[in-house]
């Protein structure tokens, strides 16, 4: 732009961006690498005109000009093309020749994001990084009576239950008469998050089963993998391999028409069934697979015309209240597996959670109540829902645990603890925070996206274009020339080390403590944090 | 940490037998206080069948609230023991006004009771006794039963045995379990002090129940009045005792399946694995966890010990038809019946009950690996 050349409002310069992608002259090689892989367009070859003055230092000669054109890398400053600092340009670089910067000051570009009237969505998760789950520290560390145990060593018992577990009376009671006992699974008490078949890529998901089966299959480690909303591969529907999966039915029923026709050829039965009625990330607003992801596959898996944006209502239509609606899925879902396999409901984080919790405890088919806290990820969502709606998990979860201990049915009606779990790294110490404060087992998602492939995403805005299917990893586009980047039998690789590692250092939290011989759910002496607030709100021990 | 021992005899023994075996084993316990659980009791209290008795510390003035609040009641004492004490209390040992062994008469009104209310109704006095005490710091009570006594008190178990005089005919027993404790957990407070008692069942540990708030919160949330307490991490051994008798229904031999369950890939070829299964996933909430040697004693006196999962503790069950002990050291057993066969000596492992009979016959090992006696 000239000096006094025109500006629109949007008008922004670099500085404004959040990014700033530097480049270095003396070391690119034009080679184009960067500019090709770049997932949002935002660097492009750029013809720069330099001037060079050359003032001789006699007076005879007159000083003259040199202009002269030079080759590199511009940044693009239109809002559309901004860069997300994914750092794919450093990745493919061969002379580490650039690198995107952030910007130390609040940048512009978030006040123009919504142009054409149109909020900014995204992927990822709330930008807000830090939390409670990472100040929890385990206390209660064992040494009076023995020293603590070996976590290399001793046999140690860390499984879960999903299912309605009955009050011992009355279990004992129906075994006597061959009365009805709701299907229990035991499980790893770390659960893989409902990430769908059309939100991730196909190497993706091929590779995370794969991961499960292994770790299942050679490892004896009962890992089960939630299908999210989106249906599941009909291969996989006929299976031995379904029962290491929970399948999902949400608003939209992607997917659905297919599984109940498969039922009848089902080798086994999946895991259990979680019927969405909320997502941490985005609570309140159906599933959203955009267009430009919904090729053939997706689309004939779904049961939908390809190329066609797929909003999830927010509720289910059928719904007239959560009581009614949680009611007649749980025992039509139940039904349709002959009550052989656990069904139970997800909600996003709510200060209404307990209602729910209370309507489920007397619902003699209600597995469990799966929680989704506010830093819970997504594929798709409005930025607004991402960073400001929602309920942290730590003190839904501890409220729902006492509610239960009220009631005496802790345990009985199982847990689940969902949202920013590891989301600084710190998977099995949240984990075992979460579990200590009630909850059965932790769902969870973008650390295993993270961690097995690779994804950028950040607290900090980085990346979060999963939405567009232009995930520079191929983790969550369905365009096979980005997710042929990813090796599926890489990313089993990365599930396996990730579980192993998850194993050992759950071990190492709950062996100090003196417990092997079964999962400390509720085990809250065992907890304290450096906050009287959220010590007394969390009934654990406020140390300094 | 506790030592703690046990004696089941034909003849009623004095339970000085058993202070000694902890004196022995003094290096493992600080001193800190006592507690003694009699039962299948000898001398005066044998003719006083079904007659409820109870054992606890008053005040005077604790004592006139009893003594008002019993015949309110419609209770009558029957018989008692006094414990006559020097007039000066040994270092480390309270000064007490009254330590109380009486044996009541049941209320006329009881007579046409069913023997499960009648239970529950001593309970429910025993239980208000206490809160009463607690209001006012005047009564500690231990427990109100038949055939039952039980003395605890702060202090050297061998000194605080001289100073009350235990060593006398009236406190006589057949059984007896013993424990000198230190103060772990828990500041010290006679309700955390072991044996714990609930309805003709007692129980002590040595130990840690690292378990211990999850179980709590189950046990404290079944809605039966007796689940209280909790001063120390090791009463739900008891409770968890009581709660697989008197609502599941279960055996002796269940209680280790649920305390310490086995592992599926073992249940999986158990004779019992499909039942067993079931009671490991109803009753998870009651996993004990921790280095754990329970020794307990069952309205029927039998009397048992089991270990934790890993056998983190040790524990020797000794004797001869006729007398055998239970000790949480050897060197305790030694002290109670040196004279025994030691090579049938039984150190109970992860797996293992350990039970002897009221007959007194023979040591019973049941081990988790066992066919399951049938469920009533
Ligand atoms: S960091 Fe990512 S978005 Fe930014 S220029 Fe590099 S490749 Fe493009
Ligand atoms: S790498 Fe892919 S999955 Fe991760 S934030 Fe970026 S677009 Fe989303």
């Amino acid at each position: 732009m000239l000096s006094d050349g025109h500006i629109a409002p949007s008008s922004l310069s670099l500085r404004d961006l959040p990014w700033q992608v530097h480049w270095s002259l003396e070391k690119c090689t034009l080679c184009g690498r960067c500019t090709t892989v770049c997932p949002v367009h935002a660097i492009e070859l750029g013809v720069f005109r330099k001037r060079i003055l050359e003032t001789a230092l006699g007076i005879t000669q007159a000083p003259s000009n040199v202009f002269k054109v030079f080759y590199g890398i511009r940044q693009k400053t239109d809002p559309a093309y901004a860069c997300i600092g994914c750092g794919m340009c450093s990745l493919v670089c061969p002379n580490d020749a650039i690198m995107p910067y952030r910007s130390e000051e609040a940048d512009k570009l978030r006040f123009h994001i919504n142009r054409g009237g149109q909020p900014r969505r995204r992927g990822g998760r709330r930008n807000v990084p830090g939390g409670i789950l990472d100040r929890i520290k385990f206390i209660r560390i064992s040494m009076l009576t023995d020293p603590a145990l070996d976590a290399g060593r001793h046999e140690f018992e860390l499984r879960s239950l999903l299912g309605r577990v009955l009050p011992p009376e009355e279990n004992l009671r129906r075994l006597k008469e061959d009365g009805w006992i709701p299907p229990v699974r035991e499980i790893y008490p770390l659960i893989i998050g409902g990430m769908s078949f059309g939100a991730l890529s196909p190497t993706m998901w091929e590779g995370l089963q794969m991961g499960v089966a292994y770790l299942n299959e050679e490892l004896g480690i009962p890992v089960r993998m939630c299908t999210g909303e989106g249906g599941c591969p009909p291969r996989l529907l006929r299976s031995r391999f379904l029962k290491y999966v929970i399948l999902q039915i949400a608003s939209g029923y992607f997917g659905w028409d297919e599984i109940i026709h498969a039922i009848p050829e089902m080798k086994e039965d999946p895991c259990a069934i979680e019927i969405k009625y909320g997502q941490g990330a985005k609570p309140g607003d159906g599933g959203l697979l955009m267009w430009y992801k919904v090729n053939k596959l997706i689309a004939a898996i779904r049961g939908v015309p390809p190329g066609v944006s797929l909003p999830s209502p927010p509720t289910h239509q059928t719904k007239y209240s959560i009581e009614e609606a949680v009611a007649k899925m749980i025992q039509s879902m139940s039904m349709a597996w002959g009550f052989r396999v656990p069904v139970y409901p997800k909600i996003s984080g709510t200060s209404t959670a307990l209602a729910v919790l209370n309507n489920l405890t007397r619902n003699p088919y209600a597995a469990g109540l799966a929680i989704d806290g506010e830093d819970g990820g997504t594929g798709a969502a409005y930025n607004v829902s991402m960073d400001h709606m929602g309920h942290p998990i730590a003190s839904n979860i501890r409220d729902s645990y006492l509610t239960l201990v009220r009631l005496g049915k802790q345990n009985e009606i199982p847990l689940f603890a969902g949202g920013g779990i590891g989301k600084n790294a710190n998977l099995a110490a949240n984990a075992a925070a979460l579990i200590m404060l009630g909850a059965s087992a932790v769902q969870c998602g973008k650390y295993i996206m993270q961690a097995t492939a690779g994804c950028l995403g950040s607290e900090s805005d980085r990346c979060n274009v999963c939405n567009i299917g232009v995930c520079p990893k191929g983790i969550t586009s369905q365009d096979p020339r980005l997710y042929r980047r990813l090796d599926p039998e890489k990313v089993a690789e990365r599930l396996v080390d990730v579980f192993l590692a998850f194993d050992t250092e759950l071990k190492k939290i709950v062996a100090p403590l003196g417990r092997s011989t079964s999962l400390p759910i509720g085990m809250s002496d065992a907890l304290g944090i450096d906050d009287p607030a959220a010590a007394q709100r969390l009934q654990i021990a406020y140390v300094v | 940490m506790c030592r703690l021992c046990a004696l089941t005899s034909s003849e009623p023994l004095s339970p000085m037998k058993a202070i000694e075996a902890l004196d022995v084993m003094r290096e493992g316990h600080d001193g800190s206080g006592v507690g003694l659980f009699l039962s299948d009791l000898g001398g005066p209290w044998e003719e006083l069948e079904g007659a409820p008795i109870l054992s606890g510390i008053f005040t005077n003035d604790g004592l006139k609230r009893l003594d008002r609040f019993m015949m309110e009641i419609g209770f009558m004492t029957k018989y008692k023991l006094s414990i006559k004490t020097p007039k000066r209390t040994p270092p480390g040992v309270p000064k007490r006004d009254v330590y109380l062994i009486r044996a009541y008469e049941l209320p006329e009104e009881w007579d046409q009771l069913p023997p499960q209310e009648i239970r529950n109704r001593l309970l429910g006095v025993r239980l208000q006794l206490r809160e009463m005490g607690q209001e006012k710091q005047d009564m500690i009570v231990f427990s109100f039963w038949p055939d039952c006594i039980m003395i605890k008190e702060i202090g050297d178990p061998m000194t605080v045995a001289e100073y009350l005089g235990l060593d006398r005919k009236e406190l006589r027993a057949r059984i007896i379990l013993a424990q000198g404790r230190q103060n772990t957990n828990y500041a010290i407070n006679l309700y955390a002090c072991h044996p714990f008692f609930i309805q003709g069942m007692a129980t002590m540990t040595n130990g840690e129940n690292t378990a211990f708030v999850p179980i709590r919160e189950f046990l404290s949330s079944r809605g039966f009045p007796g689940y209280v307490g909790y001063q120390s991490d090791s009463e739900v051994f008891t409770h968890i005792l009581h709660y697989t008798q008197h609502f599941l229904g279960l055996g002796l031999e269940h209680y280790k399946h649920v305390i310490t369950p086995l592992q599926d890939e073992v249940l999986e070829t158990h004779p019992n694995g499909p039942f067993l299964k079931h009671i490991k996933r109803s009753c998870r909430r009651l996993i004990i966890d921790g280095p754990n040697c329970v020794i307990g004693c069952l309205p029927d006196k039998r009397l048992f010990m089991v270990q934790d999962r890993k056998k983190l503790r040790p524990g020797v069950v000794g004797g001869r038809p006729g007398l055998y002990a239970f000790s949480s050291e050897m060197c305790g057993l030694d002290a109670m019946i040196p004279d025994r066969d030691k090579s049938k000596d039984i150190q109970p492992m992860h797996l293992d009950t350990v039970i002897v009979g009221a007959n007194r016959q023979e040591v019973r090992l049941c081990s988790q690996m066992d066919t399951l006696p049938p469920v009533l």
